[in-house]
């Protein structure tokens, strides 16, 4: 095929319009840095009537927002999913990972959790503190002033609490709790587990003018038409798109790195899917933000005989130490919850209160921990409502399963809000042999080759299922809970959610000083390419026991004002 | 492929969910209007009036021209959804919210619901047949709903009929499911949310009802609703000072 070259010449690529990709884009175009943004889906914003479906009802889909195309649901912002048409990825030795794609302007930031945690003191120095892998080159201090911007540019509630490992930030106020969260508080401190207000980035305030405040729906999944919640696209790249520096290809399936005869990084190819020609970008600076495994995939497939290994990859690190967190959750039927008076307890578009790690990993029979997220209430309706209702007729004395007629309008009002469940959110050890690589054999539908995955569990995480079911049911045994279903045992792992499931790969391109035992430096430049840089997930060197996103914009805004700078330095 | 944002366009929108905003301030709740508004408005909108992509659009609209179930197994399905729910003093019937077009599509959407109903469907002939020599739809109510009782109830079934309880089970899931993300089935259960509002907390009497309180050290972290529209300051120590 030929490749269509064109003629401008920028200062910046950005790979990937999401949580990284969008921060750094905006910081470079606000800099005066000339930036191409590619990015693999189409356009999005959820203003535009025809994006929305915030404040839908759910029989404005034919399917009552099941699943059916998109993997959480019709109303769900998310392109893509657990499988793309054309987009296959493969798994190696019979192990397990599945790999969630989000394929539009924003990314997954799109109807992410909007859980915006910190990480640690700890987090950043698990090597010392356990022995169990390394630490990051870098520490909490080098990010603390990034993680201050973040939260003010962005907007964040939450609460101070001066918590050793959970550093507090610049906090919009909490909502208030839920019903079934205030159920919670108590059961969980019966149980000497701590609680605290959720850390969500959901503006309760205003932070500027571009950006409305929060009208409670519950909908951050579905992406806010006001802006209120963060996405990558609303908050980021698409006021960015104000100003004149940015261009934007949307639809843009990046291939590889292009380099010269020196080895320096030109731009990249990239098809478009409109036309399915190949299509070269050419620019001085090239940042890849991809997703962690598609950062991985596309320096893999970036060979040629100066990188046969693929670009940036003479440690032979590039896709391995991929680690998600763990997962895994129970729920109970709280009958003092049943026959609920009716109120609108939407709330925002996610739990009101958590439990941080609370113990100390070094007691505990597994390594680092987990968080508990908590969920429930007297949610709006959609497919799947009403399914099995009467069975929980099993828990109240003298009723009937089953049956039919007003009796089950009856049940479905006296059950309806009264379940609660909590999930397990943990730290995953990051291991070499749990990897993505090129597989030999297959290539997508733009002819690029696709990843293949190999990921197993250790006994580390298996054991923390085992502590996340033994704490659920003591929680939600103080609660008055009936448990629904069978508690996990080893046969399930404990419940412990495939690879994947949580959504949060990062590891594949992993920071250090050493350029043996890592791919990127602490700056997120490569090692053997001193002009490309990745800012997505990849250069996690550890999980947390966190979701990872407010780190990755941290870490990108702060390796865009190291880039701002070399710019600087070059034109003086 | 190379896209510069219309500025216009989004402000524009901006407003219109500025407007959302602006009723939830004056404390008005637009959920009645909302309704009617979202039928009308929504055909014109490019998403298929639910935020689509153009391949969703697609495969929504063949769905529709497709038809799987028989005129004859549609109206077994509608006696079936009426007996699971008929109207009563507090809501209409499944046929009333429009149940039975539901499953039309979603056996569509969901191929591997085809099976199981349209195997259910013949199995409940064939009882109906063997008990009473006729078709179930052409029973009378007496007929219909003594077959119904020996399926009806999981737990208490003849082993012999357990095939034609998994079927009324299913029956009973779709049909609830089908009418409870319908206005009259949300209307009877009582969910009030979807509507832009301001949370402040669980309303007073069901604390009580419930025996809880918020304690007063968690509530001082929380947000005071009068100040929802002012800009936060903070110290450098990141309190929240105004
Ligand atoms: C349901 C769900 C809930 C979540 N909840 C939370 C949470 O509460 N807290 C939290 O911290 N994290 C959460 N996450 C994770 C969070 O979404 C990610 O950590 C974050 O989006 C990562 O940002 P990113 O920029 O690395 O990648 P992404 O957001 O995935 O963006 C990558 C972008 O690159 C594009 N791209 C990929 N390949 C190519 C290519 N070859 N060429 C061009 N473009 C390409 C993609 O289309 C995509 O737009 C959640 C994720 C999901 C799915
Ligand atoms: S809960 Fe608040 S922030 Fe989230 S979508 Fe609704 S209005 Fe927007």
């Amino acid at each position: 095929m030929q490749i269509k070259e064109q003629s401008t010449q920028y200062d910046v690529c950005i790979v990937g319009s999401g949580a990284g990709g969008g921060m750094a884009a905006n910081k470079l175009a606000e800099a005066g840095l000339k930036v191409a943004l590619l990015e693999a889906g189409p356009f999005f914003d959820p203003a535009k009537p025809e994006y929305q479906t915030q404040l839908k009802w759910p029989w404005e889909s034919p399917r009552r927002g099941a699943g059916s195309t998109r993997a959480f649901g019709d109303f769900d912002a998310a392109y893509g999913g657990w499988e793309i048409e054309g987009e296959p990825y493969t798994r190696k030795n019979g192990t397990e990972f599945d790999w969630f794609r989000s394929r539009m302007l924003g990314g997954r930031t799109n109807h992410w959790g909007r859980i915006s945690l910190r990480f640690g003191p700890l987090d950043f120095r698990r090597g010392d503190y356990d022995g169990r892998g390394d630490n990051w080159p870098i520490s909490y201090d080098d990010v603390a002033p990034y993680y201050d911007k973040v939260d003010k540019m962005l907007g964040v509630f939450g609460s101070k609490e001066n918590l050793p490992n959970e550093p507090d930030g610049y906090f919009l106020p909490p909502p208030k709790p839920r019903l079934h969260e205030l159920h919670y508080i108590k059961a969980a401190r019966k149980a000497n587990v701590p609680v605290i207000p959720s850390r969500l980035s959901i503006l309760t305030r205003p932070i500027n003018k571009q950006r409305g405040v929060c009208f409670y729906c519950r909908q951050c999944s579905r992406a806010c038409r006001v802006y209120a919640d963060f996405s990558s696209s609303t908050c980021l790249v698409i006021p960015a798109l104000e100003g004149n520096n940015i261009d934007l290809y949307t639809n843009a399936m990046v291939r590889e790195v292009t380099t010269d005869e020196n080895g320096k990084a030109t731009g990249v190819s990239y098809i478009n899917k409109e036309d399915l020609q190949e299509y070269q970008v050419k620019a001085k600076t090239v940042i890849l933000a991809a997703s962690a495994c598609a950062t991985a995939r596309i320096l893999l497939n970036s060979k040629n005989t100066r990188h046969s290994n693929g670009l940036g990859n003479s440690s032979g690190l590039v896709g391995k130490y991929l680690h998600d967190s763990t997962g895994a959750s129970r729920s109970g039927f709280v009958p003092a919850l049943m026959n609920r008076k009716r109120y609108n307890e939407d709330g925002v578009g996610g739990m009101h209160v958590y439990t941080p790690w609370w113990l100390d990993s070094k007691k505990q029979d597994f390594a680092r921990g987990y968080h508990i997220e908590v969920w429930g209430g007297m949610g709006m309706p959609s497919y799947g409502t009403g399914f099995g209702v009467s069975e929980m007729n099993r828990f109240v004395r003298d009723a009937t399963v089953g049956g039919y007629g007003s009796k089950l309008k009856e049940d479905a009002r006296r059950f309806y809000g009264a379940v609660v469940g909590m999930s397990g959110r943990g730290e995953c050890l990051a291991r070499e042999d749990n990897y993505c690589e090129i597989d030999p054999n297959v290539v997508d539908k733009y002819g690029i080759p696709v990843l293949r995955f190999h990921y197993t569990w250790s006994d580390d995480e298996v054991k923390q299922a085992k502590h996340m079911q033994d704490t659920f049911e003591e929680i939600l045994t103080n609660m008055g809970a009936e448990l629904l279903g069978n508690k996990p045992g080893p046969e399930s792992q404990y419940g412990l959610a495939a690879p994947g499931r949580i959504i949060h790969e990062v590891g594949t391109t992993r920071m250090g000083s050493d350029p043996k035992k890592s791919v990127t430096n602490s700056k997120q430049q490569l090692h053997d390419v001193d002009n490309v840089y990745v800012v997505d997930g990849g250069p996690f060197v550890s999980q947390a026991d966190k979701n990872p996103t407010w780190t990755i914009l941290a870490l990108s805004w702060r390796t865009s004002d190291i880039i701002i700078d070399n710019f600087k330095k070059m034109n003086i | 492929m190379k896209k510069k944002l219309d500025r216009r366009e989004t402000v524009k929108s901006l407003l219109l969910g500025g407007v959302a905003g602006g009723l939830v301030l004056q404390g008005c709740q637009p959920g009645a209007e909302s309704d009617t508004k979202s039928e009308t408005a929504e055909e014109q909108v490019p998403g298929g009036g639910y935020g689509r992509t153009e391949e969703e659009m697609a495969r929504d609209q063949a769905l529709k021209e497709q038809e799987f179930l028989t005129a004859h197994e549609l109206a077994t399905i509608t006696v079936l959804c009426d007996i699971i729910l008929p109207a009563d003093e507090n809501s209409g019937s499944a046929t009333d919210a429009g149940v039975p077009d539901f499953i039309a599509f979603i056996v569509k959407d969901m191929p591997y619901h085809q099976v199981p109903v349209r195997g259910g469907l013949m199995w409940l002939d064939h009882e109906s047949n063997s008990r009473f020599g006729k078709k179930f739809v052409d029973c009378t109510a007496a007929d219909q709903v003594a077959i119904i009782d020996d399926i009806a109830y999981p737990d208490k079934v003849d082993p012999g009929l357990s095939q034609g309880a998994k079927f009324f089970s299913l029956m009973r899931d779709l049909t609830m499911t089908g009418f409870y993300t319908t206005k009259i089935g949300i209307d009877d259960l009582g969910f009030v949310g979807n509507i832009p509002n301001v949370w402040d907390g669980v309303p007073d009497e069901v604390l009580k009802e419930q025996g809880l309180e918020y304690d007063q050290e968690w509530l001082s972290k929380c947000i005071d609703q009068s100040t929802r529209d002012k800009m936060p300051e903070w110290d450098d120590e990141k309190n929240l000072i105004g």
